[in-house]
């Protein structure tokens, strides 16, 4: 009885369907366990691993930067910024928006630097859902191939305050 | 203290179980169960209005206090609701289960004062709207002071009590008013105040910090640094819950039905392995985080959780195997699952621990495992699918199972009867169905990219326009009717539980009245005194239902799991 205290030696292993169900749990926590590092070496989707180090101040430096040299037009009086593809591109987020609007080719690989420049955020790619977390004073370097086209927006999705809800941003993929 | 042991304890021994109930200790058992359920009301008005806000047809507060209402439930709910709850299991399962008096009152004292105090403090800020920070208030986003000392008063409190836990433990043993092994529900709930020793720790290492911050005698800590040992906290208080809960499994089969643990072994293994591979599992909160490798992360969720994970998958089987086998030995033999239907469904207290059980494993586990996948978690992370998934493990599992407890309690502890007994048969289905149904809706929302914490879904007036599909806010609506159905039963099972402890019959010098019909309740009296002495023995009992059970729950997970791994192979390409 689970209320009562059992007498004697009670150690003794599992038998029959305890037995078999114990190894057929075990068995699914290995298959789960390889999967995962497996994923890595088969899969084109793993969350990124690339961080440095950055000042909040010094990634508004090169995202200004980077907007300036890279504008190819404007919506909502946001610029829209094309990177050289296979090149670094840059989006901060900030209380409440993400600066600027990145403008993509279909299939070309590029090193997006996410930061923030005062609170935690997170960045949430839709239609497709596809999510990061944002720190200050982490530059994350998401490496991305956008596989679809059309126009995606950004939305955060870690609380910053009480305009987290209209946190939003764009990103254009073209064929 | 030492003259405090040795006094004669005063105790009266129960009418049902025979067991010794100590006078100083039961009080302890009362007010915290008490406290609990004052502020699981006040979490659960504050779960109705968030409910009905992100119901975006009715979107009912406004924004400020929709991001309060959200802080105010996470507090109440995950910490102060649970919390005084599992203090009132640790006194229970350290007294009357070991047959001896607690360690000492006057740190019983102390420590419900600090908690209380913490309590109040922290609703107190929160009401003031000085802590619209969320539960986790991540650093930068700053809370008045008040807010973190309000909590780590609370965690303080809640210390003292796994000490005078582990000193009663102590002293039991010390003084052998017991042989042998402790019982498993003890056993079980030594586990969880052993992780809550680890996880209130890591509380203190974030919090602590965090509160000098706010009162500008510190820098701030670094934002990584603090989720990390944040979800030390976090995480580790959700093993608690499933240590407790699993606990109190054991605990209500035996009660409702007579059930034995199957082989002590492996279900003390299992609690052990909650304890040891537990400890670095928080990493599946930070599997998208900026600053950790992927060898990190993989290895604390593949290693740490899976074996975590297979503990419940143990427990999983033992605890329906257990009634299984009882229920075999009072005849139900018919067929696979005659035993099955046989159970005592018209007992609230079993009801609700066996839907607790169904919608823990089938709904919180298997969602819970597949998103603390580091790949899957890019489709998941801070969406919606996040609180569908820990309603289904901390409500639909923790809650409804303490709520099935409390069953027990009323009439064991308290010596009350309920009124209304149709009624609390109805009631874990109501609480329970709700939560299914809210969880699902958050679930499927979320499948859109629906963020958690977010008061419009829509994010009207932002300058770059953007929504959902329309049928994301159908499930949004399937969320808003799940939660106000749960809400009823939530305010169902207040009702009956205040009914009966402060205006029910009293039940002094009686048997607990059976909800079951007489001559069922024989038989399992007849195996829990059998029970008794059959201790040790093994049992040769087939449990082909149970088994049947738990190969379609592997299938369902398997599905689920692979299904998550097909949807994620058609994301952009990242890494």
């Amino acid at each position: 009885m689970s209320i009562f205290h059992p007498k004697g030696n009670w150690y003794r292993p599992p038998t029959g369907s305890e037995r078999l169900w114990v190894g057929l749990a075990l068995a699914w926590c290995l298959v789960m366990s390889i999967t995962m590092p497996w994923w890595h070496f088969q899969g084109k989707q793993n969350a990124p691993q690339t961080t440095y180090e950055v000042e909040p101040e010094a990634f508004i430096q090169r995202v200004h930067q980077f907007v300036e040299t890279n504008q190819v037009g404007e919506m909502n009086n946001v610029p829209i910024v094309e990177p050289e593809p296979g090149g670094d591109a840059y989006l901060l987020g900030q209380m409440w928006r993400w600066y600027p609007v990145l403008k993509l080719k279909k299939d070309q690989t590029y090193r997006i630097h996410v930061s923030s420049a005062d609170l935690q955020h997170g960045l949430s790619i839709i239609p497709i859902n596809m999510n990061i977390h944002v720190l200050p004073g982490y530059d994350y370097v998401m490496e991305i191939t956008p596989t679809t086209s059309g126009e995606f927006s950004l939305i955060c999705n870690e609380f910053c305050g009480i305009g987290h809800h209209l946190m939003t941003g764009k990103i254009i993929v073209e064929e | 203290m030492s003259t405090d042991t040795v006094k004669a304890a005063a105790y009266r021994v129960c009418e049902t179980t025979g067991l010794s109930i100590f006078l100083k200790a039961q009080f302890f058992v009362k007010i915290n169960a008490v406290l609990a359920v004052i502020f699981l009301l006040v979490g659960g008005i504050a779960a109705l209005l968030l409910a009905l806000t992100r119901w975006s047809n009715v979107m009912l507060l406004n924004d400020i206090w929709y991001y309060r209402m959200v802080t105010l439930h996470g507090v109440n709910m995950l910490v102060f609701w649970i919390i005084f709850f599992e203090m009132a299991i640790l006194y229970f399962a350290s007294t009357t289960l070991l047959n001896t008096k607690m360690f000492s009152k006057k740190l019983a004292h102390t420590s419900l004062a600090l908690m209380f105090v913490g309590a109040v403090v922290t609703n107190y800020i929160i009401l003031k709207g000085q802590a619209d920070v969320m539960l986790t208030s991540y650093p930068p986003l700053e809370a008045h002071p008040l807010f973190y000392l309000g909590i780590i008063l609370f965690a303080v409190g809640a210390l003292i009590v796994a000490f005078n836990f582990f000193a009663t433990l102590y002293i039991a043993k010390k003084n052998k008013t017991y042989e042998g092994s402790m019982p498993l529900v003890t056993f079980g709930a030594a586990t969880a105040a052993i992780i809550a020793v680890v996880a209130l720790l890591h509380g203190a290492a974030a919090l602590v910090p965090t509160f000098l911050w706010s009162m500008g005698w510190m820098e701030m800590m670094d934002p990584g640094a603090y989720r990390l040992l944040w979800w030390g906290l976090g995480h580790h208080s959700q093993q608690i819950n499933v240590a407790a809960m699993v606990s109190v499994w054991y605990f209500v089969a035996t009660m409702s039905t007579g059930a034995k643990p199957l082989n002590e072994t492996v279900c003390r293994g299992a609690f052990i392995l909650y304890i040891l591979f537990i400890n670095l599992a928080a990493a599946h909160h930070l599997l998208v985080d900026p600053g950790l490798s992927s060898e990190w992360k993989i290895w604390n969720t593949s290693y740490a959780m899976y074996l975590a994970v297979l503990a419940s998958m143990i427990h999983g089987y033992t605890v329906p195997a257990s009634m299984e086998v009882a229920m075999r030995r009072k005849g139900y033999n018919k067929g696979i699952f005659g035993w099955f239907a046989k159970l005592p469904w018209k007992d609230p207290g079993f009801s609700a621990v066996a839907l607790s059980a169904i919608i823990f494993g089938f709904i919180g586990g298997i969602t819970g495992v597949t998103l603390g996948t580091e790949q899957i978690n890019i489709m998941a992370h801070n969406t919606l699918r996040i609180p569908g998934h820990f309603h289904a493990t901390v409500v639909g599992g923790t809650t409804l199972a303490f709520m099935g407890l409390a069953y027990y309690l009323v009439p064991l502890i308290f010596q009350k009867d309920f009124y209304m007994k149709k009624l609390a048969r109805i009631q874990p289905w109501l609480f329970g169905g709700g939560i299914v149904i809210m969880s699902l809706g958050m679930s499927f929302a979320g499948t859109y990219g629906v963020p958690r914490r977010t008061y419009d879904s829509d994010f009207g007036g932002a300058v770059l326009e953007t929504g959902f599909d329309p049928v994301a806010h159908i499930f949004l609506g399937v969320l808003g009717i799940g939660g106000v159905i749960a809400f009823i039963g939530l305010l169902l099972f207040l009702v009956l539980i205040v009914a009966a402890v402060f205006f029910g019959p009293s039940l002094k010098g009686q048997k607990m009245p059976t909800w079951q019909t007489d001559k069922e309740q024989k038989m399992t009296d007849e195996l829990i005194s059998k029970g008794y002495e059959e201790e040790g023995k093994d049992y040769h009992v087939k449990t082909p239902g149970t088994i049947v059970l738990v190969l379609i729950f592997l299938l369902s997970f398997a599905i689920y799991y692979f299904a998550n791994w097909a949807a994620l192979a058609d994301l952009w390409h990242i890494r």
